[in-house]
Protein backbone atom coordinates (compact mmCIF):
# COMPACT_ATOMS: atom_id res chain seq x y z
CA UNK A 1 0.00 0.00 0.00
CA UNK A 2 1.30 3.66 -0.36
CA UNK A 3 2.61 5.54 1.91
CA UNK A 4 3.55 2.58 4.19
CA UNK A 5 7.15 4.09 4.82
CA UNK A 6 6.04 7.82 5.06
CA UNK A 7 5.55 8.74 8.89
CA UNK A 8 3.13 11.43 9.59
CA UNK A 9 5.00 13.25 12.57
CA UNK A 10 3.02 15.53 15.57
CA UNK A 11 3.99 18.45 17.15
CA UNK A 12 4.41 15.47 20.17
CA UNK A 13 6.99 13.25 18.11
CA UNK A 14 8.88 15.23 16.47
CA UNK A 15 11.83 15.98 18.66
CA UNK A 16 12.41 12.49 19.02
CA UNK A 17 12.29 11.95 15.30
CA UNK A 18 14.32 14.40 14.24
CA UNK A 19 16.98 14.31 16.56
CA UNK A 20 18.08 10.71 15.48
CA UNK A 21 21.39 10.41 13.37
CA UNK A 22 19.14 9.14 10.28
CA UNK A 23 18.67 11.62 7.65
CA UNK A 24 14.98 13.42 8.31
CA UNK A 25 13.32 14.72 5.21
CA UNK A 26 9.97 16.36 6.69
CA UNK A 27 7.42 17.90 3.88
CA UNK A 28 5.29 20.50 5.58
CA UNK A 29 1.96 20.75 4.30
CA UNK A 30 -1.69 21.76 4.53
CA UNK A 31 -4.44 19.98 3.08
CA UNK A 32 -6.00 23.67 1.52
CA UNK A 33 -1.96 24.07 -0.39
CA UNK A 34 -2.22 22.85 -3.82
CA UNK A 35 0.99 22.47 -4.80
CA UNK A 36 1.44 20.51 -1.46
CA UNK A 37 -1.45 18.03 -2.70
CA UNK A 38 0.29 18.10 -5.74
CA UNK A 39 3.53 17.17 -4.58
CA UNK A 40 2.23 14.46 -2.36
CA UNK A 41 2.73 11.63 -4.78
CA UNK A 42 6.39 12.48 -5.58
CA UNK A 43 7.13 12.53 -1.17
CA UNK A 44 5.12 9.04 -1.19
CA UNK A 45 8.23 7.86 -3.95
CA UNK A 46 10.73 9.01 -1.98
CA UNK A 47 9.91 7.16 1.04
CA UNK A 48 9.68 3.98 -0.58
CA UNK A 49 13.17 4.85 -2.29
CA UNK A 50 14.67 5.64 0.99
CA UNK A 51 13.10 3.43 3.40
CA UNK A 52 15.82 2.27 5.88
CA UNK A 53 18.49 4.85 4.97
CA UNK A 54 16.31 8.35 5.41
CA UNK A 55 13.06 9.10 7.21
CA UNK A 56 10.53 10.83 5.01
CA UNK A 57 8.09 12.59 7.06
CA UNK A 58 4.77 15.00 6.55
CA UNK A 59 3.58 17.21 8.87
CA UNK A 60 0.15 18.64 8.56
CA UNK A 61 0.45 22.49 10.06
CA UNK A 62 -2.94 22.84 10.63
CA UNK A 63 -2.52 20.08 13.27
CA UNK A 64 0.32 20.84 14.23
CA UNK A 65 0.77 24.26 14.88
CA UNK A 66 3.59 24.65 17.52
CA UNK A 67 6.89 22.85 15.20
CA UNK A 68 6.01 24.69 12.28
CA UNK A 69 5.94 28.04 14.46
CA UNK A 70 9.61 26.98 16.16
CA UNK A 71 10.87 26.80 12.69
CA UNK A 72 9.36 29.92 11.12
CA UNK A 73 7.61 28.78 8.51
CA UNK A 74 5.44 30.92 6.46
CA UNK A 75 4.89 29.39 3.44
CA UNK A 76 4.26 25.41 2.29
CA UNK A 77 5.31 23.52 0.95
CA UNK A 78 8.27 23.61 2.68
CA UNK A 79 10.16 20.56 3.27
CA UNK A 80 13.18 20.54 5.75
CA UNK A 81 16.46 18.13 5.98
CA UNK A 82 17.42 17.78 9.64
CA UNK A 83 20.59 15.39 11.02
CA UNK A 84 20.63 15.22 14.37
CA UNK A 85 18.33 17.22 15.54
CA UNK A 86 19.79 19.83 13.14
CA UNK A 87 18.56 21.67 10.09
CA UNK A 88 21.22 20.62 7.39
CA UNK A 89 18.75 21.91 4.23
CA UNK A 90 15.45 23.52 3.44
CA UNK A 91 13.49 24.74 0.17
CA UNK A 92 10.29 25.89 0.02
CA UNK A 93 7.62 25.40 -3.16
CA UNK A 94 6.68 22.99 -5.48
CA UNK A 95 10.22 21.51 -5.84
CA UNK A 96 11.34 18.73 -8.30
CA UNK A 97 12.17 15.11 -7.16
CA UNK A 98 15.78 15.83 -8.33
CA UNK A 99 16.75 18.61 -6.27
CA UNK A 100 15.46 16.41 -3.29
CA UNK A 101 17.53 13.30 -4.25
CA UNK A 102 20.21 15.33 -4.55
CA UNK A 103 19.67 17.29 -1.03
CA UNK A 104 18.59 13.22 0.10
CA UNK A 105 22.19 12.10 -1.02
CA UNK A 106 24.04 15.02 -0.39
CA UNK A 107 22.94 14.25 3.66
CA UNK A 108 23.48 10.37 3.90
CA UNK B 1 14.64 6.67 -35.71
CA UNK B 2 13.45 9.27 -32.89
CA UNK B 3 12.75 7.87 -29.30
CA UNK B 4 9.08 9.35 -29.47
CA UNK B 5 7.16 11.43 -32.20
CA UNK B 6 6.10 14.47 -30.02
CA UNK B 7 7.69 15.35 -26.91
CA UNK B 8 6.04 18.00 -24.82
CA UNK B 9 7.19 19.80 -22.53
CA UNK B 10 5.78 21.43 -19.14
CA UNK B 11 2.94 19.89 -17.31
CA UNK B 12 0.50 22.76 -17.11
CA UNK B 13 -2.93 23.15 -18.40
CA UNK B 14 -1.74 23.70 -21.94
CA UNK B 15 0.91 20.77 -21.72
CA UNK B 16 -1.65 18.43 -20.41
CA UNK B 17 -4.28 19.44 -22.91
CA UNK B 18 -1.78 19.20 -25.66
CA UNK B 19 -1.37 15.71 -24.47
CA UNK B 20 -4.73 14.82 -24.09
CA UNK B 21 -4.88 15.50 -27.99
CA UNK B 22 -1.54 14.04 -29.00
CA UNK B 23 -2.77 10.84 -27.04
CA UNK B 24 -6.13 10.33 -28.82
CA UNK B 25 -4.56 10.89 -32.30
CA UNK B 26 -2.07 7.66 -30.98
CA UNK B 27 0.57 9.96 -31.47
CA UNK B 28 3.68 8.26 -29.15
CA UNK B 29 4.20 10.89 -26.78
CA UNK B 30 5.73 11.96 -24.00
CA UNK B 31 4.85 14.85 -21.36
CA UNK B 32 8.18 16.10 -19.41
CA UNK B 33 7.32 17.86 -16.35
CA UNK B 34 10.42 19.36 -14.41
CA UNK B 35 8.38 19.29 -11.02
CA UNK B 36 4.82 18.04 -10.68
CA UNK B 37 1.80 18.11 -13.00
CA UNK B 38 -0.66 21.21 -12.75
CA UNK B 39 2.10 24.38 -13.14
CA UNK B 40 0.83 27.61 -11.98
CA UNK B 41 -2.59 26.94 -11.98
CA UNK B 42 -1.85 25.10 -8.75
CA UNK B 43 -1.12 28.24 -7.17
CA UNK B 44 -4.68 29.27 -8.05
CA UNK B 45 -7.25 29.11 -5.04
CA UNK B 46 -10.18 29.38 -7.01
CA UNK B 47 -11.19 29.50 -10.57
CA UNK B 48 -14.70 30.96 -11.92
CA UNK B 49 -13.73 31.03 -15.68
CA UNK B 50 -13.28 27.73 -16.95
CA UNK B 51 -16.08 27.16 -18.73
CA UNK B 52 -18.16 23.83 -17.73
CA UNK B 53 -17.31 24.12 -13.84
CA UNK B 54 -20.38 26.12 -13.39
CA UNK B 55 -19.65 26.72 -10.02
CA UNK B 56 -15.93 27.31 -10.16
CA UNK B 57 -12.91 24.99 -8.77
CA UNK B 58 -10.06 25.10 -6.90
CA UNK B 59 -6.82 25.10 -9.72
CA UNK B 60 -5.40 21.78 -8.06
CA UNK B 61 -8.79 20.15 -8.56
CA UNK B 62 -8.67 21.32 -12.40
CA UNK B 63 -5.02 20.49 -12.57
CA UNK B 64 -5.46 17.31 -11.23
CA UNK B 65 -9.00 16.23 -13.86
CA UNK B 66 -6.94 17.26 -16.80
CA UNK B 67 -4.40 15.07 -15.77
CA UNK B 68 -6.59 12.47 -14.91
CA UNK B 69 -8.71 13.27 -18.58
CA UNK B 70 -4.78 12.67 -20.47
CA UNK B 71 -3.91 10.04 -18.59
CA UNK B 72 -7.57 8.15 -19.37
CA UNK B 73 -6.17 8.19 -23.07
CA UNK B 74 -2.56 6.51 -22.01
CA UNK B 75 -0.96 9.80 -22.27
CA UNK B 76 3.04 8.86 -20.77
CA UNK B 77 4.21 11.20 -18.57
CA UNK B 78 7.23 11.68 -16.85
CA UNK B 79 7.82 13.83 -13.94
CA UNK B 80 10.91 15.37 -12.56
CA UNK B 81 12.13 15.32 -15.83
CA UNK B 82 13.77 18.58 -15.92
CA UNK B 83 15.37 19.68 -19.39
CA UNK B 84 18.38 21.55 -19.64
CA UNK B 85 18.97 22.19 -22.88
CA UNK B 86 17.46 21.15 -26.28
CA UNK B 87 18.57 21.03 -29.82
CA UNK B 88 15.44 21.88 -32.18
CA UNK B 89 17.00 23.28 -35.47
CA UNK B 90 17.48 19.37 -37.46
CA UNK B 91 15.24 17.38 -38.51
CA UNK B 92 15.75 15.24 -35.31
CA UNK B 93 14.83 17.36 -31.83
CA UNK B 94 16.98 16.20 -29.14
CA UNK B 95 16.18 17.04 -25.55
CA UNK B 96 18.67 17.18 -23.05
CA UNK B 97 18.12 16.66 -19.29
CA UNK B 98 19.44 17.58 -15.65
CA UNK B 99 20.60 14.35 -14.73
CA UNK B 100 22.46 13.70 -17.83
CA UNK B 101 20.41 11.90 -20.40
CA UNK B 102 18.61 12.92 -23.37
CA UNK B 103 16.04 11.46 -25.66
CA UNK B 104 14.83 12.14 -29.22
CA UNK B 105 12.18 13.38 -31.01
CA UNK B 106 10.21 14.22 -34.68
CA UNK B 107 8.53 16.66 -32.87
CA UNK B 108 7.80 19.19 -29.59
CA UNK B 109 5.71 21.40 -28.01
CA UNK B 110 6.79 23.94 -26.13
CA UNK B 111 4.64 24.26 -23.25
CA UNK B 112 6.73 25.46 -20.62
CA UNK B 113 5.08 28.08 -18.92
CA UNK B 114 6.21 31.12 -16.54
CA UNK B 115 6.13 31.80 -13.00
CA UNK B 116 5.71 34.56 -10.76
CA UNK B 117 7.90 37.85 -11.34
CA UNK B 118 10.06 39.19 -8.16
CA UNK B 119 10.31 42.30 -7.17
CA UNK B 120 14.40 42.55 -7.40
CA UNK B 121 14.21 44.93 -4.34
CA UNK B 122 16.83 44.18 -0.78
CA UNK B 123 15.17 41.63 1.59
CA UNK B 124 12.93 39.94 -0.92
CA UNK B 125 15.36 36.86 -1.62
CA UNK B 126 16.88 37.13 2.47
CA UNK B 127 13.28 36.54 3.77
CA UNK B 128 11.44 34.41 1.06
CA UNK B 129 9.00 32.04 2.72
CA UNK B 130 9.77 34.19 6.02
CA UNK B 131 6.86 36.80 4.89
CA UNK B 132 7.72 37.07 1.27
CA UNK B 133 5.16 34.98 -0.63
CA UNK B 134 4.12 34.36 -4.28
CA UNK B 135 1.04 32.09 -3.64
CA UNK B 136 -1.82 33.26 -1.65
CA UNK B 137 -3.55 29.96 -1.43
CA UNK B 138 0.24 28.23 0.25
CA UNK B 139 0.64 30.68 2.86
CA UNK B 140 -2.59 32.89 3.47
CA UNK B 141 -3.41 30.82 6.48
CA UNK B 142 -0.49 31.39 7.98
CA UNK B 143 -1.35 34.80 8.58
CA UNK B 144 -4.52 34.85 10.68
CA UNK B 145 -5.37 38.71 12.33
CA UNK B 146 -1.73 39.81 10.90
CA UNK B 147 -1.32 42.91 8.21
CA UNK B 148 0.04 42.37 5.36
CA UNK B 149 0.84 43.64 1.81
CA UNK B 150 -0.20 42.67 -1.58
CA UNK B 151 2.34 44.32 -4.65
CA UNK B 152 0.85 44.24 -7.63
CA UNK B 153 -2.71 45.51 -9.38
CA UNK B 154 -3.53 42.67 -12.05
CA UNK B 155 -6.21 39.94 -11.81
CA UNK B 156 -4.14 37.80 -9.33
CA UNK B 157 -2.72 40.43 -7.20
CA UNK B 158 -6.69 41.54 -6.67
CA UNK B 159 -8.58 38.32 -6.40
CA UNK B 160 -5.80 36.86 -4.19
CA UNK B 161 -6.02 40.33 -2.52
CA UNK B 162 -9.86 39.73 -1.25
CA UNK B 163 -9.09 35.85 -0.85
CA UNK B 164 -6.29 37.37 1.82
CA UNK B 165 -8.64 39.01 4.17
CA UNK B 166 -10.30 35.68 4.14
CA UNK B 167 -7.16 35.53 6.88
CA UNK B 168 -5.59 38.62 7.46
CA UNK B 169 -6.52 41.41 9.71
CA UNK B 170 -6.01 44.06 6.89
CA UNK B 171 -4.55 44.19 3.48
CA UNK B 172 -2.74 46.59 1.81
CA UNK B 173 -2.17 46.84 -1.88
CA UNK B 174 0.35 48.15 -3.20
CA UNK B 175 -0.24 49.71 -6.62
CA UNK B 176 2.42 51.63 -9.39
CA UNK B 177 -0.64 53.79 -10.82
CA UNK B 178 -3.89 54.94 -9.76
CA UNK B 179 -6.01 52.32 -11.57
CA UNK B 180 -6.38 48.69 -11.55
CA UNK B 181 -5.41 46.50 -14.60
CA UNK B 182 -7.86 43.89 -13.03
CA UNK B 183 -11.13 42.99 -14.53
CA UNK B 184 -14.15 45.03 -13.94
CA UNK B 185 -15.92 42.11 -11.41
CA UNK B 186 -12.51 41.37 -9.49
CA UNK B 187 -12.17 45.31 -8.75
CA UNK B 188 -15.62 45.48 -7.30
CA UNK B 189 -15.44 42.51 -5.09
CA UNK B 190 -11.93 44.40 -3.91
CA UNK B 191 -13.13 48.02 -3.37
CA UNK B 192 -16.44 46.70 -1.38
CA UNK B 193 -13.91 45.06 0.77
CA UNK B 194 -13.08 46.77 3.84
CA UNK B 195 -10.24 45.00 5.01
CA UNK B 196 -8.36 46.37 1.50
CA UNK B 197 -6.78 49.17 1.49
CA UNK B 198 -5.47 50.49 -1.43
CA UNK B 199 -2.14 52.54 -1.75
CA UNK B 200 -1.68 53.93 -5.48
CA UNK B 201 0.84 55.30 -7.18
CA UNK B 202 3.59 53.39 -5.15
CA UNK B 203 5.97 50.70 -4.85
CA UNK B 204 8.05 48.97 -2.60
CA UNK B 205 11.66 49.78 -2.76
CA UNK B 206 12.73 47.56 0.21
CA UNK B 207 11.57 44.67 2.99
CA UNK B 208 12.55 44.78 6.43
CA UNK B 209 12.98 42.12 8.76
CA UNK B 210 15.58 40.54 10.41
CA UNK B 211 14.21 36.75 10.74
CA UNK B 212 10.93 37.58 8.97
CA UNK B 213 9.51 40.62 7.70
CA UNK B 214 8.12 43.56 10.11
CA UNK B 215 7.44 45.99 7.12
CA UNK B 216 8.11 47.82 4.15
CA UNK B 217 9.65 50.81 2.83
CA UNK B 218 7.42 52.35 -0.01
CA UNK B 219 8.05 54.76 -3.12
CA UNK B 220 5.19 56.95 -4.29
CA UNK B 221 5.52 58.13 -7.59
CA UNK B 222 6.93 62.00 -6.37
CA UNK B 223 9.78 60.20 -4.94
CA UNK B 224 8.53 60.45 -1.64
CA UNK B 225 9.67 57.67 0.88
CA UNK B 226 7.22 55.76 3.44
CA UNK B 227 7.43 53.39 5.73
CA UNK B 228 4.22 50.72 6.14
CA UNK B 229 4.35 47.89 9.01
CA UNK B 230 3.54 44.70 7.84
CA UNK B 231 4.28 40.59 9.12
CA UNK B 232 3.74 39.80 5.45
CA UNK B 233 3.79 40.99 1.97
CA UNK B 234 2.52 38.78 -1.16
CA UNK B 235 4.63 39.89 -4.42
CA UNK B 236 1.75 39.31 -7.59
CA UNK B 237 3.26 41.59 -10.33
CA UNK B 238 2.91 39.46 -13.10
CA UNK B 239 5.07 36.27 -14.70
CA UNK B 240 8.43 35.95 -16.19
CA UNK B 241 9.13 33.36 -18.78
CA UNK B 242 10.51 29.70 -18.49
CA UNK B 243 12.76 29.87 -21.18
CA UNK B 244 16.34 28.87 -19.67
CA UNK B 245 16.43 26.04 -21.19
CA UNK B 246 15.49 27.03 -24.53
CA UNK B 247 17.93 26.99 -27.43
CA UNK B 248 17.66 31.29 -27.95
CA UNK B 249 20.05 30.97 -30.94
CA UNK B 250 17.31 28.83 -32.67
CA UNK B 251 14.00 30.16 -31.47
CA UNK B 252 12.64 33.34 -32.62
CA UNK B 253 11.45 35.31 -29.60
CA UNK B 254 10.28 38.28 -28.16
CA UNK B 255 11.34 39.99 -24.63
CA UNK B 256 11.73 36.34 -23.71
CA UNK B 257 8.30 34.97 -25.14
CA UNK B 258 8.34 32.42 -28.20
CA UNK B 259 6.90 34.27 -31.36
CA UNK B 260 4.54 31.27 -32.87
CA UNK B 261 1.94 31.94 -36.16
CA UNK B 262 -1.76 30.97 -35.71
CA UNK B 263 -1.41 27.57 -35.54
CA UNK B 264 1.08 27.71 -32.64
CA UNK B 265 4.17 26.92 -35.29
CA UNK B 266 7.80 28.71 -34.32
CA UNK B 267 9.83 29.34 -36.77
CA UNK B 268 11.75 26.06 -36.16
CA UNK B 269 9.82 23.42 -38.84
CA UNK B 270 8.56 20.93 -35.96
CA UNK B 271 8.54 23.48 -33.19
CA UNK B 272 5.24 24.66 -31.52
CA UNK B 273 5.08 26.28 -28.59
CA UNK B 274 1.93 26.89 -26.68
CA UNK B 275 0.34 29.07 -23.04
CA UNK B 276 2.41 31.16 -21.01
CA UNK B 277 5.21 30.50 -22.91
CA UNK B 278 4.59 32.25 -25.78
CA UNK B 279 4.08 36.56 -26.78
CA UNK B 280 0.90 37.00 -26.32
CA UNK B 281 -1.42 39.78 -24.40
CA UNK B 282 -4.04 37.28 -22.51
CA UNK B 283 -2.36 34.70 -20.32
CA UNK B 284 -5.92 32.58 -18.97
CA UNK B 285 -6.05 28.69 -18.59
CA UNK B 286 -8.67 28.62 -21.21
CA UNK B 287 -6.69 30.08 -23.91
CA UNK B 288 -3.75 28.45 -22.72
CA UNK B 289 -5.45 24.81 -22.54
CA UNK B 290 -6.79 25.68 -25.81
CA UNK B 291 -3.37 26.48 -27.79
CA UNK B 292 -2.56 23.40 -26.70
CA UNK B 293 -4.80 21.29 -28.45
CA UNK B 294 -3.98 23.91 -31.35
CA UNK B 295 -0.29 22.98 -31.00
CA UNK B 296 -1.32 19.13 -30.87
CA UNK B 297 -3.41 19.17 -33.92
CA UNK B 298 0.02 21.23 -35.77
CA UNK B 299 2.03 18.62 -34.57
CA UNK B 300 -0.30 15.65 -35.91
CA UNK B 301 -0.04 17.19 -39.28
CA UNK B 302 3.53 18.19 -39.24
CA UNK B 303 4.08 14.79 -38.82
CA UNK B 304 1.47 13.30 -41.34
CA UNK B 305 3.53 15.61 -43.73
CA UNK B 306 6.94 13.74 -42.60
CA UNK B 307 4.85 10.57 -43.51
CA UNK B 308 5.72 9.11 -40.14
Amino acid sequence: MAGENLKQLTDSDFDATIGSDTPCLVDFWAPWCGPCKAIGPMVEELAAEYAGKAVIAKMNVDENPATPGKFGIRAIPTLILFKGGNVVDQVTGAVGKTQLVAMLDKAL
Amino acid sequence: MADYQLVIIGGGPTGLTAGLYAARARIKTVLLEKGVAGGQVLTTDWIDNYPGFPDGLSGFDLAEKMAKQAARFDLETRSGAEVVSMDLAGPEKKIFFADGSELTSQAVIIATGARPNKLGVPGELELAGKGVSYCATCDGPFYRDLEIAVAGGGNTAIQEAVYLTKFAKKVSVIHRRDELRATKIVQEKAFANDKIEFIWNSVVKEIEGDKEVTGLVLQNKDGRESKLAVQGVFILIGIIPNNEMLPADQLKMNKGFILTDREMRTNLPGVMAAGDIIYKNIRQVVNGAGEGAVAAMAAEHYLAELGS
